[in-house]
């Protein structure tokens, strides 16, 4: 035999080169938007959440993979989690409560299952429901936006049923829109999570049908659904832009119900997807027990996505639905 | 699908290299039945001369590139089968004596059945790569109706520029050579598909189709450049939105399509009785000059590379073929054959697979609607039928998958892999 003088590879022998953790930073960047004005309206708390979950989560994976003998690849993949947790959580919570729920995100959400590529539920979701479950007072204990200076006062979310607004209805929409109103750290934004979701839609990062029909059938059924989630509100319309802006569905839309690995890979699929995550948060929204859907509508959704991966199918090149014949 | 286009040698003019010392002729070249030699060791060869031939209708002859003296038989691996075939190697004597060409006194009075014969006996295959026998091509069954002749000219893949240069320098003939086809088929159209990369071909035949009093026949379109817009099935739903139904071939809705050397070397054959001997190939990536060559078949790699000014720069592999569906070779020993259109030498790609993340831009990629990482996973896990199921036979091994693949999966090698298990389940059947 003679000696090989050349490697043999498959091909293709060309490569995009977009990889894994470039796609993961690029969401990261996007999501310094809704960062951003997190941290601007809850100063040194949201700060000091976001650094915790980040670190945990990556910390978390550095371990699980260590004691999994499996290379630790710093693919980006634990700071999403890691941040996206921070961004859902309220801003005055422990620190200690913070660094738990990062723990379990990681390590009981995405690793226990085999990683990234092999989690059925979003890990971040996923830890904030875990979160709700253990840390019931934490986790709905709201306050208002006080920036770097003032001393925390509580207040209800939008969607709360003790929530109540004494100014003007456009007043209303306006914080809502820029976010200078109580929630969770990233959620309150609207402004920013759209420019950050966008972005990822005009970088092709993700697809614009899953929040297009996530919020859409928010909207509509609110808009149809005869009450109204405020007694200023006089018009179903303002009641539908409520629950769009209001709450957890923006960010939610773009950055939670889009995760690749728990969403469904066909463009059916994915409106399957962004539809039946709709349909929970305004039930839930309308008629649960908790103000918000967000997170568990998409949680729901996550667990029947290989359902829908299996039975939606794509129709290939060629492909001719059998004609029956006449006779 | 963009892809980066890397026609560093689009500018490069044809150039014949010397006659090589030796050549070395695959008795298989073709998709379909090998030939049988017809020499033996020892036997004297002229240039030209049928070496190589079959009983079988899917087939088509071999013939000495150079004129000069079987010396030996060996072996060589065929890239797209990955099979070993026999091969003959002649050595020259360095005169390059012609066997006599018989150019007909009137090409144009020929009949279908004697254009058909005569580009079997030159041993024409396609030349875009797929190799499959010419006058077999233009032999649709009995009562089937071709419509449609589409010359392909889009020359997708990245760094290849042989088409290009053999629209640019054999123009008229090329475009003769379609004439011959539209003689034999009478299709209603006939349409040029180049892509908008290649403007100054489109311009080129656009003047030569006047020149030549085509106008009415021949029809230009020129296409986007995008990956895989050469392949035949993607080619004919961008051109004509119709798609060839599963498991058919183009023939199926009435079309066939072309490639532009291999209408260049219908001219020869018919116009000229010249056998296929010899054909353009580029040769680029990271050798010192890359160039457009003139090449016999069988000439080793190794004088093409030469020739070029040898390696230059970081190679770690060959690539028989563009970047995209070639095949990297092990050494430089392999010859030119009928369907190598390019040799590229280039770095590998990275190569780090990691797990699927699912986020679909393969199926955004694949020209075929399929879902490639899916064909990917079940082969994982051995589940073929899965495959099946899954129309992985439709799969014709583009690379758009793996190419835009984030995690770096080699999916169409898993592709290449579930196929050849599911022939060989199907024969033991």
């Amino acid at each position: 035999m003679p000696e090989r003088e050349f490697l043999v590879s498959p091909g293709p022998h060309l490569w995009r080169g977009q990889s894994v953790s470039k796609i993961m930073y690029i969401v990261v960047l996007a999501l310094m938007f809704p960062t951003a004005a997190g941290v601007y309206f809850f100063g040194y708390h949201a700060l000091s959440v976001i650094v915790v979950s980040v670190a945990a989560a990556v910390l978390t994976e550095y371990g699980v993979k260590k004691l999994r003998k499996r290379p630790f690849v710093m693919d980006g993949s634990a700071v999403v989690t890691g941040l996206l947790l921070a961004l859902i959580l309220p801003p005055t919570i422990p620190l200690w409560m913070v660094a738990v729920g990062s723990v379990f995100s990681i390590a009981i959400v995405k690793e226990a299952f085999g990683g990234l590529g092999h989690n059925i539920f979003n890990p971040a979701l996923g830890g904030r429901a875990f979160m709700t479950a253990s840390f019931s007072v934490e986790m709905t204990t709201w306050v208002l936006p006080m920036g770097f200076g003032a001393d925390a006062a509580t207040m209800a979310t939008p969607l709360s049923s003790s929530f109540v607004w004494e100014a003007d209805k456009l007043s209303l929409y306006r914080e809502l829109f820029l976010g200078n109103i109580g929630g969770s750290i990233g959620e309150t934004s609207a402004l920013l999570i759209l420019i950050g979701g966008l972005l990822l839609i005009a970088l092709r990062i993700i697809d614009w049908r899953i929040p297009l029909t996530y919020i859409g059938t928010v909207a509509l059924l609110t808009l149809v659904w005869p009450g109204v989630a405020l007694p200023i509100f006089t018009s179903p319309w303002e009641d539908a832009l409520f629950h769009v802006l209001a709450g957890g569905l923006m960010l939610g839309a773009f950055f939670m119900a889009t995760d690749y690995v728990t969403s469904p890979i066909t463009e059916k699929g994915r409106i399957i997807f962004g539809i039946g995550a709709g349909i929970l948060t305004v039930v839930i929204r309308l008629f649960g027990g908790l103000p918000e859907g967000v997170c568990f509508s998409i949680l729901f959704m996550n667990a029947i996505t290989p359902l829908i991966d299996r039975y939606i199918k794509v129709r290939p090149y060629g492909f001719k639905k059998r004609v029956r014949s006449e006779s | 699908m963009k892809v980066p286009e890397n026609k560093l040698t689009a500018e490069s003019p044809i150039e014949p290299i010397p006659l090589p010392e030796k050549v070395i002729i695959p008795l298989h070249q073709n998709i379909g039945a090998p030939c049988e030699t017809m020499v033996k060791r020892g036997d004297k060869v002229l240039t030209g001369q049928k070496i190589g031939d079959s009983e079988r209708f899917v087939n088509a002859p071999v013939h000495a590139t150079v004129s000069g003296e079987i010396s030996a038989t060996t072996t060589v691996i065929n890239p797209p089968t990955g099979q070993p075939a026999a091969a003959l190697v002649i050595t020259s004597d360095g005169k390059d004596e012609w066997v006599e060409l018989e150019a007909p006194e009137e090409p144009e009075a020929l009949s279908v059945k004697e254009i058909l014969g005569k580009i079997r006996e030159a041993g024409l295959v396609g030349l875009g790569g797929a190799t499959f026998p010419t006058h077999v091509k233009l032999s649709p069954p009995e009562g089937k109706k071709i419509d449609t002749v589409i010359l392909n000219g889009c020359e997708c893949e990245p760094y290849i520029t042989s088409d290009h240069r053999v629209m640019l320098e054999y123009g008229e003939k090329v475009l003769s050579g379609l004439n011959i086809i539209r003689k034999v088929l009478s299709p209603d159209n006939v349409y040029i598909a180049i892509e908008d990369n290649k403007a100054d071909a489109i311009d080129h035949l656009e003047k030569l189709i006047v020149a030549m009093g085509f106008k009415e026949d021949f029809k230009i379109i020129p296409l986007k450049s995008k990956y895989p817009m050469g392949a035949e099935k993607t080619l004919l739903n961008t051109l004509l939105s119709r798609e060839v139904p599963i498991g058919g071939l183009p023939l199926d809705i009435g079309v066939i399509v072309h490639n532009v050397s291999t209408t260049k070397a219908i001219h020869d054959a018919v116009f000229e009785g010249r056998p296929f001997v010899e054909r353009v190939v580029t040769v680029t990536g990271v050798v010192k000059n890359p160039k457009n060559l003139l090449v016999r078949l069988g000439t080793p790699l190794r004088s093409l590379i030469d020739y070029c000014g040898g390696i230059d720069g970081k190679a770690s592999e060959v690539i028989l073929g563009g970047p995209m569906m070639g095949i990297s070779q092990p050494d430089l020993d392999f010859p030119v054959t009928k369907g190598t259109s390019c040799v590229l030498v280039k770095e590998s790609r990275p190569i780090r697979e990691q797990d699927c993340i699912s986020c679909g831009r393969c199926l955004e990629a694949c020209p075929m609607y399929l879902i490639p990482t899916m064909l990917a996973k079940y082969t994982k896990a051995g589940r073929y039928d899965e495959c099946q199921k899954a129309y992985i036979a439709d799969c014709f091994e583009c690379g758009a998958c793996a190419y835009v693949c984030p995690a770096n999966i080699p999916i169409v090698q898993y592709i290449k892999v579930a196929k050849s298990e599911l022939i060989k389940r199907a024969a033991t059947k």
